[in-house]
């Protein structure tokens, strides 16, 4: 029997949250932490979390598993069960909704300081703007982020400062339309980041690279954006 | 763009550039004392050693660099753990007056390096 021990809060009910224990039975097999959830929903439909796609697309189930933040869909018990236990959080440092859900207001209010589209006021040409395959490939790495913010809720420079620190997330997608070729608003964009909170804030800890379930990595975009700071400004 | 006076440079850019040229700097100067200290020093060599211009300057180098990386490390520690979100109008009043400290601290120790420094 595993042990699966989930963090339960109702604000209109409980005055703080605590942990509920439950024994499960996985009948020998691998299954997806989402899967646990699901069927222990099954029992107690209480318990609260988000999920849509349950393939590692939507981003929406980021969780707490036993310790690092990942999608419940796509983390095998193999991969995070220790010593027959499970305990599942919600993402740290978010305020919680209730349960497992937590509110991501924050962590989209940094996604929309960085103006996540392009940007081009040149006129447009007649069939679309064209970029070679080189320029496409520098996008690489950087587009296929799916805003599950396991990575900023990971970061301790985002914890302390969630309203000034843009956070891994808002940089790499900062860094995603600074690289590209086709966006002419790289300056007016460099220049609302050069304060001490919304790059700089982030001190190297790489928790951000190690948790991305989609394999991306922030702290380079970062150091990308803070070399295109340093070659305008010097 | 965040606004934030009362950090070293104003700037995220300068304050970052400032921390690493500062830290270099340091550990230069850690190394060239380590150095003399390991070759065995006494009151005449140590003297010798001061009474020269170029370790007086290198010297104060070392002092205003300790002072700017004091300043930016201690800022972003501060900003961290003391602010209004976590601890309401208290937090803003703390790290007010420990950065204030801070400074002062800072100051003394630059004034009282630069007198120690060519005083004797
Ligand atoms: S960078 Fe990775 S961890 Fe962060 S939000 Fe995007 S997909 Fe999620
Ligand atoms: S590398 Fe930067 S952004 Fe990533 S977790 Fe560390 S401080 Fe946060
Ligand atoms: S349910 Fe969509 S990413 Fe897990």
């Amino acid at each position: 029997m595993l042990k699966v021990s989930i963090y339960r809060y109702n604000p209109e009910t409980d005055d703080k949250p605590r942990m509920q224990d439950f024994d499960f039975d996985t009948q020998g097999k691998d299954l997806m932490v989402l899967d646990v959830l699901e069927q222990l929903k099954a029992e107690d439909t209480t318990i609260t979390y988000r999920r849509s796609c349950r393939e590692g697309v939507c981003g929406s189930d980021g969780l707490n598993m036993n310790g690092k933040n990942g999608l419940a869909c796509i983390t095998p018990l193999s991969e995070t069960v220790k010593g027959n236990k499970l305990v599942i959080r919600p993402l740290p440092g978010l305020p919680v909704v209730r349960d497992l859900v937590v509110d991501m207001s924050m962590f989209y209010a940094q996604y929309e300081k960085v103006q996540p589209y392009l940007q081009n006021n040149t006129p447009a040409p007649a069939i679309e703007r064209l970029q070679s395959p080189e320029d496409r490939a520098k996008l690489d790495g950087l587009y296929e982020c799916i805003l599950c913010a396991c990575c900023s809720t990971s970061c301790p420079s985002f914890w302390w400062n969630p309203d000034r620190f843009i956070g891994p997330a808002g940089l790499l997608q900062s860094y995603r339309f600074l690289a590209d070729s086709r966006d002419t608003a790289t300056d007016e964009r460099l220049a609302k980041l050069d304060d001490p909170f919304s790059v700089f804030r982030c001190h190297g800890i790489q928790n951000c690279v190690n948790v991305c379930p989609k394999g991306l990595n922030p702290t380079k975009a970062i150091g990308h954006i803070r070399n295109m700071l340093l070659s305008r400004a010097t | 763009m965040v606004t934030a006076v009362t950090s070293f440079g104003r700037s995220g850019l300068s304050d970052w550039l400032v921390q690493r040229v500062s830290g270099v700097i340091l550990l230069a100067y850690f190394i060239f004392i380590a150095c003399n200290v390991i070759n065995g020093v006494d009151y005449v060599s140590w003297k010798a050693l001061y009474a020269q211009t170029w370790v007086k300057v290198f010297s104060l180098m070392a002092i205003l660099s300790l002072a700017a990386h004091a300043w930016i490390g201690m800022w972003a520690v501060f900003t961290d753990y003391l602010t209004e979100r976590l601890m309401g109008s208290t937090g803003n009043f703390l790290r007010v007056t420990l950065q204030l400290l801070v400074l002062v601290t800072i100051f003394i120790y630059v004034v009282w390096g630069v007198q120690i420094l060519w005083g004797y």
